[in-house]
């Protein structure tokens, strides 16, 4: 269980790259500065470059844990 | 999440983007952007403007699609000749993008027109052949306090810049009289490489993509002249003339006019 308060969540397992970097961007352009985005991701290419992404865009990753054996859950907050 | 997922795969590309993201797409949307003919420079324009999702796109064009057309009119094809211009541009921008709203105008801008016309549109591409519509349509683009991006090619050059009324120069505080009828040759005297329509037409498809996200830096102040032989872009400072006969602090032309049009 993330210790992080959690605003709104998306689970993007399944979606490739990049469309689930394009919903993880939508998602944060209706939330609140300062929120926190719970984000599903596959192993392999979209934990590689989907948390990469976010990061240019100016948010942070707060925490990183794994999901079952091939996907991770990340917290976002909203820059 | 409110959008649709076609609609978030088809433009991506474009939400990804920093400057652009949901928001910016949105607003590609929502514009209303009028081209002012679908030839060698309405051709790029139209193309990439329907696809880049332009909500509502204007095709102003009274001509039919001619067999010497298609080495650059890159709109239309070979089955179009002799078919009405704008009714093959809409044809073909309507395929690449069945949500937007393409509204053909087969008709010659005059001054009895235009304003009608441009009421519906919040931004105007000039890709016209011919002086006197030029000087049209700056005028009327002053007088309606409109965007207009500017483009213009012959044989292996080509130039660009971006009209903001009021803020930056028009295309009178550069060049103030249409030159006399005959003075300057057209593309069908002259010749145009088609290519060359292709970079100045997508020129001023960015500028428009530019003006309606509130992106990056437009061409206003600054004409941009390719040499295409030299394969050099050049930049001449433009200032905005306190004299000009339109937007200067005395207007002298207060109604809008034909000149003589001679090919």
């Amino acid at each position: 269980m993330s210790k992080f308060k959690v605003d709104d969540s998306l689970d993007l397992r399944g979606v490739l790259c990049p469309i689930n970097f394009v919903k993880t961007k939508l998602k944060l352009e209706e939330m609140e500065p300062g929120d926190h985005l719970e984000v599903l991701l596959d192993e392999g290419d979209p934990i590689a470059n989907v948390p990469r992404s976010v990061k240019e865009e100016g948010h942070m990753i707060l925490k990183v844990d794994r999901e079952g054996e091939h996907a991770y859950r990340i917290i976002i907050k909203k820059s | 999440m409110p959008y649709s997922e076609d609609w978030i795969e088809r433009y991506s590309r474009h939400i990804i983007l920093s400057e652009v993201g949901g928001g910016g797409q949105q607003k590609i949307g929502n514009a209303k952007v009028l081209v002012l003919g679908a030839g060698g420079l309405g051709s790029p324009v139209a193309l990439y403007l329907a696809a880049a999702g332009v909500g509502t796109l204007g095709i102003v064009d009274n001509d039919v699609v001619d067999l010497s057309n298609l080495q650059r009119q890159v709109l239309h094809a070979t089955p179009d000749i002799g078919r009405s211009k704008v009714e093959s541009a809409a044809e073909k921008l309507q395929a690449i993008n069945p949500d937007l709203t393409i509204k053909p105008y087969k008709e010659l801008v005059t001054s009895a027109n235009i304003m009608d016309i441009f009421k519906d549109y919040d931004i105007v591409v000039d890709g016209t052949d011919n002086f006197p519509t030029r000087f049209l349509v700056n005028d009327a683009c002053v007088m309606a306090g409109k965007p207009l991006v500017h483009g213009a090619i012959l044989r292996f050059d080509g130039q660009a810049f971006t009209i903001i009324p009021y803020e930056g120069p028009c295309y009178r505080c550069i060049f103030r009289e249409p030159p006399p009828p005959g003075a300057v040759p057209n593309c069908s005297q002259a010749g145009i490489l088609g290519a060359v329509a292709g970079i100045i037409g997508t020129i001023q498809a960015t500028e428009v993509l530019k003006l309606i996200l509130g992106k990056g830096k437009l061409l206003t102040g600054r004409l941009l002249i390719l040499d295409a032989l030299d394969m050099s872009f050049r930049e001449t400072r433009i200032r905005k003339d306190p004299n000009c006969p339109i937007c200067g602090q005395n207007p002298t032309i207060t109604e809008l006019t034909d000149y003589e049009w001679v090919c």
